[in-house]
């Protein structure tokens, strides 16, 4: 499988990114504070408002190198990746089945049947490696209410069902999910998903990793030569990358929720690496963002087998071979896509 | 060596072929490598415009470097070397370029335009590494003589392979077979092009050492994981055994 390269991440709120010959030179006001060759790195996530310089930019498509732009409190801008929308069949044919109800439901019952068994397996981890600690009825329950689903969704032949029973199990699933924080509970909690702002500590941290795996996920996508904007569970509309958000869907139980409660039991975060704001929303602030993107890069770092490919590969490579997948089922390799399934 | 018989995508094959292909479906010349080496890997990078310039094909290139420079063209006493020269061939609808072509100064050559004299080309290409074990290279090279004597309307019975590793030159004579494999293989890729058909995966050994394996994935041929469909069933299926228990 492809090799992984380093991700370099810059969460120095004023760093500037210029070229080098072939080495990405950040620096803060005069001075350089680092400079990597643009061979040994991948992609660039930059959580600073200075930005980058063209030449480097240009450079990086050549490479091969994608960059993300961030706001410093981890709101996605930009990315910017070379050449990849060459592969037009490909993206004929995707447009032709998000247009075919029945290839749209095989698709998005994909996405959610992925979903919906990693949520369940996170459950179900937690009652195994936790029995002692957690409320371990409550999460048999909320699992095999999980399971039901899987069922229903066989029957399901069109989309809109799909997403009605997608729906029902997020539901199912975050009722439970404030039994798998084992540590500090005062102060992480979950009692429901807020977003705009998230409004406590564990739903601010949720939403910070599910953007770093959203741009993982386009960034994917888009590398295999697929739209991110034309998906199948997600329906179009303007500006969404909806298919971004289908993958992101399938890899959320297993790559983004098990990370974040992680990091909370392990008590790598900790309470004072959030800043609450005036609306009340709570953030990660720059030491805690740091944590996060340390743990990750390195969380990415770590080998799995995938399940379908039977290939040991970092997870950091997951995103990609799904978009891989995706794409290889749209030009008819295989007769389904199959999701990630995580246990 | 078959090229023909194995692949079930060509069984529709029409046998009415163009006289001429238009400019526009015009193919890359050297695509006939990639094709001899495997299908799939053409149709990947020429249907579907997948490419990744791994480490090998950039050092290939820098070796290329010197061989593709027009403006280092020169006359050597009987012989012209022209460099990098861009030939077409309307008959097999392919364009490309010749890291060299060698004129020898002779009765039986054409006339080239700007230079006194007859000429007769020879077609010599650069190659990293080494000899291959299979067709490809002198595909490429008959290739290009064949869209030299279209252009030149004249006959080229030979031509040479420059292995940079070995600094061995190999002749190539282009024989009657030769050139009709030429043919057939671009036929067929024009086919192949014009469905947008990529050929599935046939487990070879070439892919081991296949510069596009991770985007190809012939894991996908293994005989376990080839219905994916089945896959996405079992799994639902034990996950909803499980749950009996
Ligand atoms: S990996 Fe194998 S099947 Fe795929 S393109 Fe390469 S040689 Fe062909």
């Amino acid at each position: 499988m492809r090799q992984m390269l380093n991700t370099l991440f810059v969460t120095t709120e004023s760093a500037y990114l210029s070229l080098e010959n072939e080495n990405v030179v950040v620096s803060d006001g005069d001075k350089a504070v680092a400079k990597v060759p643009l061979r040994s790195i991948e992609s660039i996530l930059c959580f600073s408002y200075k930005g980058a310089s063209p030449a480097l930019l240009g450079k990086c498509c050549e490479f091969g190198v994608s960059v993300s732009f961030y706001s410093p409190r981890g709101r996605y801008l930009c990315s910017i990746l070379g050449e990849s929308n060459r592969n037009v069949l490909l993206r004929r044919k995707q447009f032709v089945l998000a247009d075919d109800a029945s290839a749209c439901s095989s698709i998005a019952a994909s996405f959610v049947i992925g979903k919906i068994y990693n949520s369940r397996w996170v459950l179900e981890r937690a009652t195994r490696d936790h029995a002692l600690q957690v409320n371990v009825e409550r999460l048999k329950r909320q699992s095999s209410i999980l399971a039901s689903a899987l069922k229903e969704i066989k029957n399901c032949d069109n989309a809109e069902s799909v997403r009605g029973i997608e729906g029902q199990a997020a539901k199912t699933y975050f009722y439970a999910f404030d039994d798998l924080i084992l540590n500090n509970k005062d102060d992480f909690y979950f009692e429901r998903r807020t977003r705009r702002p998230p409004q406590d500590r564990m739903n601010a941290l949720l939403s910070f990793v599910y953007v770093l795996l959203s741009g993982d996920c386009k960034a994917a996508l888009q590398g295999v030569g697929l739209d991110p904007y034309v998906g199948f569970l997600h329906a179009d509309r303007p500006g969404r990358a909806s298919l971004s958000l289908d993958l992101v869907e399938e890899l959320r139980p297993a790559l983004a929720d098990r990370f974040a409660i992680s990091l909370v039991n392990t008590k790598a975060i900790s309470p004072n690496q959030f800043e609450v704001r005036e609306n009340g929303g709570v953030y990660l602030n720059d030491a805690g963002r740091k944590v996060v993107l340390a743990a990750w890069q390195k969380r990415r770092n770590e080998q799995i087998t995938h399940p379908f490919l039977r290939e040991k590969i970092p997870w950091g490579m997951v995103p990609y071979v799904q978009a891989l997948l995706l794409a290889r089922y749209i030009r008819g390799d295989i007769d389904a896509y199959p999701p990630f399934f995580w246990k | 060596m078959n090229m023909l018989s194995e692949d079930d995508s060509l069984s529709v094959r029409s046998t009415v072929r163009p006289v001429e292909y238009p400019e526009d479906d015009w193919l890359a010349l050297s695509g006939v490598q990639h094709y001899e080496f495997c299908k799939r890997q053409w149709a990947l990078i020429h249907i579907e415009q997948l490419w990744t310039d791994n480490a090998r094909t950039v050092a290939g290139d820098l070796e290329h470097k010197r061989a593709h420079d027009y403006s280092a063209s020169e006359k050597r006493g009987d012989t012209l070397i022209l460099r990098d020269l861009r030939v077409f061939s309307k008959m097999l609808g392919v364009v490309g370029d010749c890291d060299i072509v060698e004129f020898q100064a002779s009765e039986d050559g054409v006339q080239l335009h700007g230079r006194k004299g007859k000429w007769l080309p020879y077609p010599v290409e650069y190659k990293y590494g080494t000899s291959k074990t299979n067709n490809a290279d002198r595909l490429q090279l008959c290739g290009q003589a064949m869209c030299l004597e279209e252009m030149l309307s004249c006959h080229i019975d030979e031509g040479a392979l420059f292995y940079q590793r070995t600094k061995r030159r190999e002749r190539v004579e282009f024989s009657e077979e030769l050139r009709a494999q030429v043919v057939n293989a671009f036929a067929d890729m024009h086919e192949l092009f014009q469905r947008g058909y990529t050929p599935t995966v046939k487990n070879q050994r070439g892919c081991s050492n296949c510069s596009l394996k991770d985007l190809c994935l012939p894991e996908l041929m293994k005989a376990k994981t080839q219905s994916a469909r089945a896959y996405i069933d079992s799994i639902v299926a034990g996950a909803l055994e499980e749950d009996l228990r």
